[in-house]
């Protein structure tokens, strides 16, 4: 039951999403645009990773990417419940949990989506990774997706409107990015700033997706980011459970 | 007659930055099977709060109820099941066409790919849809949009319907049409049909009893006659007169039996 749920709000939802044509690409255009104007000032520098500088940069877009993306998501649950269209579906017996899942899951697909892009584009402006690596890669991004749409639409099915969901996404999506060194790598930070980004989950997830990228595969790096990306994920996927099964939510 | 929603006490509080909001206060009333029954009310009585209770929307911080024999707290899924609810404001996207918006809800009550499909050509046609299966639904007229909403809510052929304020925004002829609809489905599958309007006209021609809320409880019940004679004097009074003097919102008529100083 949960499962055939799950692929019928997620076929609504893809649907949805793909009729929104264009729409689909605005997630891409903001990592894109550091790739092509940002990503060649860092050709030259001293990064201190393993490779080239994309091999720098790249995961830290990528993650981007689903970070602001994942985020955001709640957002449309925002307009569906103003239309109704939540209340209706919640008085059919489907599983509450495939109401969050089916959505969860196409945000997951349109962000893969736009991650292949992005590394495209990538492998075009000048970067070599291993394909290993770039499919750990994706799968971070999975994960992070997963993780942060959940719990964005807990919110986006808590809050009236969006005026009160669009201060507290920003608050937690900017500090994020500065704090987790997803444009420069924190090995360059005074040691605060790196003492203060390890509270930051995403900086795990985002050496882990550097390391990958340069090929190690069993770095303690990547030991920790598994772990981090995957316990969060649980968390996130059982907060979003919680508030969906709440009657009146 | 059975009884196919009882409720006792029914209560529910709403937790706010300002302080609790007491919608609905303790609401005990029984809806025979078949019936169709007017929940009467203010604006802000707790009308639609109570059909979210009794739909499973929402959970009471107080009292009990059974729809078709489900208990709402520990067999939600079984109310559902029984079902069928029209919110006040509706509930289909805009951007998606009423063909594909009736079989997904087909398909959330459970029905096969092809039986959806069936039954979505069945509920166009029972509902004068017909030709707008391939618009969308932010391009459907506002009686049509109401017509496709109950729809949506009869997919599975419930046993309860709720309907919450189903005319508001109706011309005169598309109200007589939802009031034929609602008789047809009475008369022809035994739905119990669970309406609230503020058209006294139409609770009068309706309903065959009503219940009137105001601040959270039940104030007044019984068939529209037996309310007229009660509470505005004569079973020839207009139910707005006995609508005034129950709910108090201005004085009753003079000739009205007195109400206790
Ligand atoms: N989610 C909520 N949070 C706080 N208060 C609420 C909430 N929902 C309803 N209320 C309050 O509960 C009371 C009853 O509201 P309800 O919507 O049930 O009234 P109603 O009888 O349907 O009114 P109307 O005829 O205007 O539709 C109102 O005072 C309303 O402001
Ligand atoms: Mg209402």
């Amino acid at each position: 039951m949960l499962f055939k749920d799950t692929a019928l709000v997620y076929g609504r939802c893809l649907r949805q999403s793909l009729r929104s044509g264009v729409a689909l690409f605005f997630g891409v255009l903001t990592p894109l645009l550091y790739l092509f104007f940002f990503g060649p000032l860092l050709t030259g520098l001293p990064l201190g990773g393993q490779g080239s500088s994309w091999q720098v940069l790249v995961p830290g877009l990528l993650l981007q990417l689903a970070l602001f993306g994942a985020l955001f998501a709640g957002f449309s649950i925002i307009l569906e419940k103003a239309q109704g269209v939540v209340e209706r579906m919640r008085v059919t017996p489907v599983s509450r949990l495939a109401l969050l899942l089916g959505r969860v899951l196409r945000d997951t697909t349109v962000l893969l989506f736009q991650a292949v892009l992005l590394v495209l584009a990538a492998l075009a402006m000048g970067l070599r990774a291993p394909l290993g690596g770039i499919l750990v890669g994706f799968g971070f991004v999975a994960l992070l997706a997963v993780a942060l749409a959940s719990l964005s639409y807990a919110l986006g099915l808590t809050v009236a409107t969006p005026q009160e969901f669009a201060p507290l996404v920003n608050g937690v999506a900017m500090p994020s990015m500065l704090l987790s060194g997803l444009m420069l790598p924190m090995s360059l930070a005074p040691a605060w700033l790196e003492a203060l980004s390890h509270v930051v989950p995403l900086r795990y997830l985002v050496d882990a997706v550097r390391d990958a990228y340069a090929g190690s595969y069993t770095s303690p790096h990547m030991l920790r980011g598994v772990l981090v990306a995957v316990g969060f994920a649980v968390l996130a996927v059982t907060v979003g459970t919680r508030v969906f099964r709440r009657a009146g939510a | 007659m059975a009884a196919v929603i009882s409720a006792a006490g029914l209560a529910r509080t709403f937790r706010t930055k300002r302080g609790p909001v007491h919608a609905v206060r303790g609401i005990d009333l029984t809806v025979h099977e078949g019936e169709i029954l007017g929940f009467l009310g203010p604006n802000g009585a707790g009308k639609t709060t109570t059909l979210r209770m009794l739909t499973t929307l929402l959970a009471p911080t107080g009292g009990t109820a059974t729809v078709a024999g489900c208990h709402l707290v520990t067999d939600p899924v079984g109310v559902r099941r029984a079902c069928g609810y029209v919110a006040q404001s509706g509930g289909v996207d805009g951007q998606i066409t009423v063909r594909e918006e009736l079989v997904t809800q087909g398909r959330l009550y459970r029905l096969t790919k092809a039986e959806a499909v069936e039954r979505a050509r069945e509920l166009a046609q029972d509902l004068g849809l017909d030709g707008l299966l391939d618009r969308r639904t932010a391009a459907l007229s506002g009686g049509q949009r109401r017509r496709l909403d109950i729809a949506m809510a009869l997919t599975h052929r419930p046993r309860v319907l709720f309907l919450d304020e189903p005319t508001t925004g109706l011309d005169p002829g598309s109200r007589a049409d939802l009031w034929d609809l609602v008789r047809r489905l009475r008369d022809e599958h035994g739905t119990t049909v669970f309406l609230t309007t503020h058209y006294l006209d139409e609770a009068d021609a309706l309903a065959d009893r009503l219940v009137v809320v105001d601040h959270g409880v039940v104030v007044a019940e019984g068939t529209p006659s037996a309310l007229k004679r009660e509470h505005a004097g004569s079973a020839d009074a207009s139910l707005q007169d006995a609508f005034l003097a129950i709910t108090g919102r201005r004085p009753a008529p003079a000739d009205a039996a007195p109400v206790a100083i």
